[in-house]
């Protein structure tokens, strides 16, 4: 059963996918899919044990060697992420039915949890795969079904939103999809191991620098790396809270997940910093990325988008660490997707709370919101600081190392305008203070109640996960150590 | 329990109490709360007695030291006395964040590692403006954001500087930097935005003078001070502090001549007497660092007191121009004498406490044989005479009769006044307690026949030029920067001039720089403006294919031409 957990990771979702629509119940199928996460949860759990104590963990699918057949290999980096994932997936799911009673149609919801499952499998896929066209496939299920998640908010507007990102999530697969296939072309094999062995033989060829450039393309617009990030904000704003609470804090890990990936394991890092002046760009968008999106920030009225906008941000910060590239600096990003992963899901499931109350989320409903919600609207508060990088919070620990891995390089001027950059975030999660706590509630709210324990318990676990990390940061900084030390291929 | 949790943060936290009571209840807390913290302050034994493992190193939140203790003392002081002046009149708001102020002050004092004091001088920032917001004047509000991103962006400058450090050396430790790197100047640099230190020193006569009579009172002692405790901890005998440090001294004399507005005037002047002691700790002997410490504990009272009278003042009639006020002395008898005593102490008046800690940094620069610094000193302690010991109370109690008849203020804060008065006084005429709890022994005797006589001289010299110029006094808004009495002590000519020129030429940047932080603040709060619409607007699908063609055609040109 133990060596088999690499597929069950993704074949247990996978296949609970259709039988939610055998149980037809809204609340049985609620059970059913929460049943279903929180066995992901803890096969990653065992998973992440596992890896961290005897190194990485080869699966040959159905018994085929690579590179014939397909193989999902756990490492220190995928074990982080299928953690990562399945984690907030459950805890988010918590608040799930009472969520989408008031977002969703009774008879869409099994619908829903099928959608959700199968979206949770394409991403637990594309992280446990070792098998580059493997990732175009789950890529493409997750990606689907997070389109028609979308589309289900209540928003009209959400078709729309859905659809934008339908196109450029399409044209984002397809790139990836041309990457890959220019490499298989190049060397025969699919396989990232193989691949990466067969590269350096082929590597000043233009058709692998254009299959670079597609792959990067490709990435960039899926993990919405400014400019590329305009599909994000509607999508996020007017997809249901649960979803957006879902992806906000996973989708745009995984396309991370990916250039990581593809640029440490497949192309190398010489050839990848070398095909393309990839470090200048990355911090010159990642800087424009932090800026651009934290100033639009500032400027919304419907909060959802506010937090999109700031998780643009946030991408910004992490593809800075990347393109460090020194160990401080990817443990810096894979410390920031773990922790961003943690703020993101507590704020937009408390904006979920929100949701469930008021009907929506614009500025003026968070009018006197300390006094009408206070756990609520103190979840937030510490999601907002935790954003911010105060010091006993998750956001201090990978804002510390971002400007730790920075100074290492001797880059100043970037750790100034990082810091900088949080100071807008301070800007953006104050306005949310300031009119919750010192101005009265807008004229027919006055009679809203505190959200339900189903919304309070998976925020506060989420918030407290905040905290928790913010201080005892062995888990955090333990993985992300390894797999950094492993992607650079020294030993720790 | 001193070595489970520092006694800053014991404060703090009470404070989150102070909103859930009510009348004697909370005026206990108020008045109680200092002086157990203050009785905890000394239970905490000298070095390291609580170590926290974060990350790959150790923070040091409980670190007893001399100067420290001395520093945390006086805030504790200070909050009560504040407390007292403040009780029933300031708002909830004000005496919690009041109190969280001075408990993260004193978090600072005792740290042992900066990241405590960077993460206390964030939360003191955060809560000062608290309490200069609590004004709730929409003025204040805005000196309030004002200042805000004054310490935010120290905050940032400080933490790159912390970052930088810990890189170069891998340790947290708090101890005593040279100004050898980027990383030690950055830091030095977020201690002095603290410390109200040029360029950005017009934050702290922008913010004070707009909080409440008791806002301001509170907000007088902390930020500056802690700025000099770090700056003392951190960078004693740095040269360069000599020169900042002069430099404030005379932008403060400076600009409090030419004030009108009373507490405005009582801001510039604690530039002034913040430049001393940053003078004293660029000359880094241990008779300097003494002086230093021991100015910091009198100034605190003092100014506390000053602020106190012009508080009653403003609490009293409701204004606060010089030109609005005067003869206020017939009715408010007991403000009008302990505005005197203020005064006195503030001029380093003999028999006041000023007269023995002030001198100390003096006789440092004169035992180093700095003749010019010495001189210079000299030539501001008339300064600060003119300014603070006479034109404050003389325009505002005396001069001529504006036909206010104010009576003196409620109880409390004649109290409070008077604790403060007292204070000045026995400290002045009984030094022994306070040098005995300075950092280094004390060999120095501040009652010598020729130190009195000499004090006594220039501040009687400098008493005459203040009446002799009085018509041109009156004028306060339209005067023109003459420094005539300076030529008594000998004071180069040219020097005067030169801050005279740079008077002029740098208070219309610095008042530029602030208008354009409104401007650039009230454009932001017009968030249906043309940016907002720019930043969020949605584009159709077509443009953002566009833009991924455009990314596609640059990545691949680019990969193409670099091989």
């Amino acid at each position: 059963m133990l060596t088999h957990l690499p597929v069950l990771q993704v074949i247990v979702p996978l296949l609970a996918a259709p039988l939610c629509l055998l149980l037809t119940r809204s609340r049985l199928v609620w059970v059913f899919t929460l049943i279903v996460s929180g066995l992901a949860f803890v096969i990653s759990g065992l998973l992440l044990q596992q890896v961290m104590a005897t190194g990485t963990i080869i699966y040959e699918l159905g018994g085929w060697d690579a590179p014939w057949g397909i193989e999902y290999r756990i490492d220190q980096l995928n074990a982080l992420l299928l953690l990562i994932i399945s984690g907030v997936s459950t805890v988010v799911l918590m608040a799930a039915h009472t969520s989408i009673r008031k977002e969703i149609s009774p008879d869409r919801h099994s619908l829903f949890y099928i959608l959700y499952l199968l979206s949770l499998a394409g991403m637990l896929g594309i992280v446990a795969t070792a098998d580059a066209f493997n990732v175009f496939v789950f890529l493409e299920i997750s990606s689907l079904s997070a389109y028609a998640l979308i589309a289900l908010g209540k928003d009209r507007r959400a078709l729309w939103a859905s659809y934008q990102y339908l196109i450029m999530g399409t044209i984002g697969a397809t790139f990836i999809l041309i990457g890959i296939g220019l490499m298989y072309q190049m060397t025969g094999t699919l396989n990232m191991y193989d691949l990466s062995q067969r590269l350096p033989g082929v590597e000043n060829t233009r058709t692998l620098f254009t299959a670079f450039s597609f792959f990067i393309v490709g990435v960039c617009l899926k993990l919405a790396l400014f400019p590329l990030h305009l599909w994000l904000p509607n999508a996020y704003a007017y997809a249901p809270s649960i979803v957006t609470a879902f992806f906000a804090a996973t989708a745009t890990k995984v396309a991370i997940y990916l250039l990581i990936r593809f640029t440490f394991s497949i192309f190398g890092l010489s050839f990848s910093f070398t095909a393309l002046p990839l470090q200048l760009l990355f911090v010159v968008l990642g800087l424009a990325g932090v800026f651009v999106a934290s100033t639009s920030a500032i400027y919304q009225t419907n909060i959802k988008h506010l937090f999109a906008y700031s998780s643009i941000a946030q991408v910004g910060y992490m593809i800075i660490g990347f393109s460090v590239s020194t160990v401080t600096g990817l443990m810096a990003t894979l410390l920031h997707m773990f922790n961003h992963a943690l703020m993101k899901s507590a704020l937009f499931l408390a904006l979920g709370a929100v949701m469930y109350r008021f009907g929506s989320v614009k500025i003026n409903d968070f009018h006197g919101l300390g006094r009408l919600m206070p756990y609520t609207m103190a979840a937030i508060v510490v999601g907002g600081i935790s954003l911010i990088g105060v010091p006993l919070t998750v956001g201090f620990i990978s804002k510390w190392y971002l400007l730790m891995a920075l100074i290492e390089k001797g880059w100043w001027p970037v750790a100034v305008l990082i810091l900088i950059g949080s100071l807008l975030a301070v800007v953006y999660v104050w306005r949310l203070v300031e009119v919750a706590y010192f101005k009265p509630p807008v004229a027919g709210n006055e009679a809203v109640k505190e959200a339900p324990l189903s919304f309070l318990i998976p925020i506060w676990l989420l918030v407290s996960a905040n905290i928790y990390f913010g201080i005892d940061t062995r888990l955090s900084i333990q993985v992300a150590q390894a797999a950094a030390h492993s992607l650079f291929g020294v030993s720790p | 329990m001193t070595n489970l949790i520092p006694p800053g943060l014991i404060l703090v936290l009470c404070a989150l109490l102070i909103p859930c009571t009510r009348g004697y209840l909370r005026s206990l807390l108020l008045l109680g709360l200092p002086i157990f913290v203050l009785f905890l302050i000394w239970q905490v034994p000298d070095g390291t007695s609580l170590t926290i493992a974060f990350l790959e190193y150790s923070l040091q939140p409980i670190h007893g030291s001399a100067v420290g203790r001395l520093f945390a003392t006086v805030f504790a002081i200070m909050l009560f006395a504040g407390n007292l002046f403040a009780l029933g009149q300031a708002r909830t708001t004000e005496l919690t964040a009041a109190a969280v102020y001075a408990g993260s002050a004193i978090c600072i004092t005792l740290a042992g590692d900066l990241l405590s004091v960077f993460v206390f001088w964030e939360i003191m920032a955060i809560a000062s403006t608290a309490v200069l917001w609590s004004a709730g004047t929409a003025e204040s509000y805005r000196a309030s954001i004002r200042y805000l991103l004054v310490h935010l962006l120290g905050g940032v400058i400080l933490m790159i500087g912390i970052a930088g450090h810990v890189n170069e050396t891998g340790s947290l430790v708090f101890t005593a930097m040279q100004t050898d790197s980027l990383a030690h100047w950055m830091i030095l640099v977020g201690f002095l935005i603290n410390a109200a230190a040029p360029p950005l020193s017009a934050w702290l006569a922008d913010a004070y003078p707009e909080a409440s009579p008791s806002g301001s009172v509170f907000l007088s002692a902390f930020t500056t001070k802690t700025a000099v405790f770090v700056l003392l901890q951190g960078f004693p005998g740095a040269e360069i502090l000599i020169y900042i440090g002069l430099f404030m001294v005379f932008y403060g004399i400076i600009y409090a001549l030419m004030e009108n507005d009373m507490r405005r005037i009582l801001a510039y002047s604690i530039v002034n007497q913040v430049g001393f002691m940053v003078t004293g700790i660029g000359i880094g002997t241990t008779m300097a660092l003494n002086g230093v410490a021991a100015h910091a504990f009198t100034h605190i009272i003092y100014k506390a007191l000053l602020l106190m009278s012009a508080g009653s003042v403003l609490y009293m009639t409701g204004k606060r121009k010089c030109t609005d006020l005067g003869g206020l002395f017939r009715t408010m008898p007991v403000t009008t004498a302990c505005g005197i005593i203020g005064a006195l102490a503030i001029s380093a008046f003999p028999l006041t406490s000023g007269f023995i800690s002030k001198s100390m940094i003096s006789q440092a620069a004169f035992d180093e044989h700095l003749a010019t610094i010495w001189l210079l000193l000299a030539a501001a302690s008339a300064g600060v005479f003119l300014h603070a010991g006479i034109k404050f109370p003389w325009f505002v109690f005396f001069q001529k009769d504006s036909g206010l008849r104010p009576a003196d203020p409620p109880l409390n804060m004649r109290l409070a006044m008077i604790l403060f008065a007292a204070l000045c006084i026995g400290l002045g005429v009984y030094p022994e307690p306070l040098y005995a709890i300075l950092p280094y022994e004390v060999d120095y005797v501040p009652y010598t026949v020729h130190h009195v006589v000499a004090q006594l001289q220039l501040l009687l010299f400098a008493g005459l030029a203040f009446f002799v110029l009085l018509p041109q006094m009156k004028r306060t808004l339209t005067i023109s920067l003459d420094f005539d009495w300076f030529y008594r002590r000998a004071f180069p000519f040219i020097i005067e001039n030169i801050f005279s020129v740079i008077g002029k030429v740098y208070h219309p940047i610095q008042q530029s720089f602030f208008v354009r932080l409104n401007r650039g603040l009230a454009f932001i709060s017009q968030r249906n403006g043309g940016t907002s619409r720019l930043l969020s607007h949605t584009y159709p699908a077509g443009s953002m294919v566009m833009w991924v063609t455009v990314i596609l055609a640059v990545y691949l040109f680019l990969s193409f031409i670099t091989h």
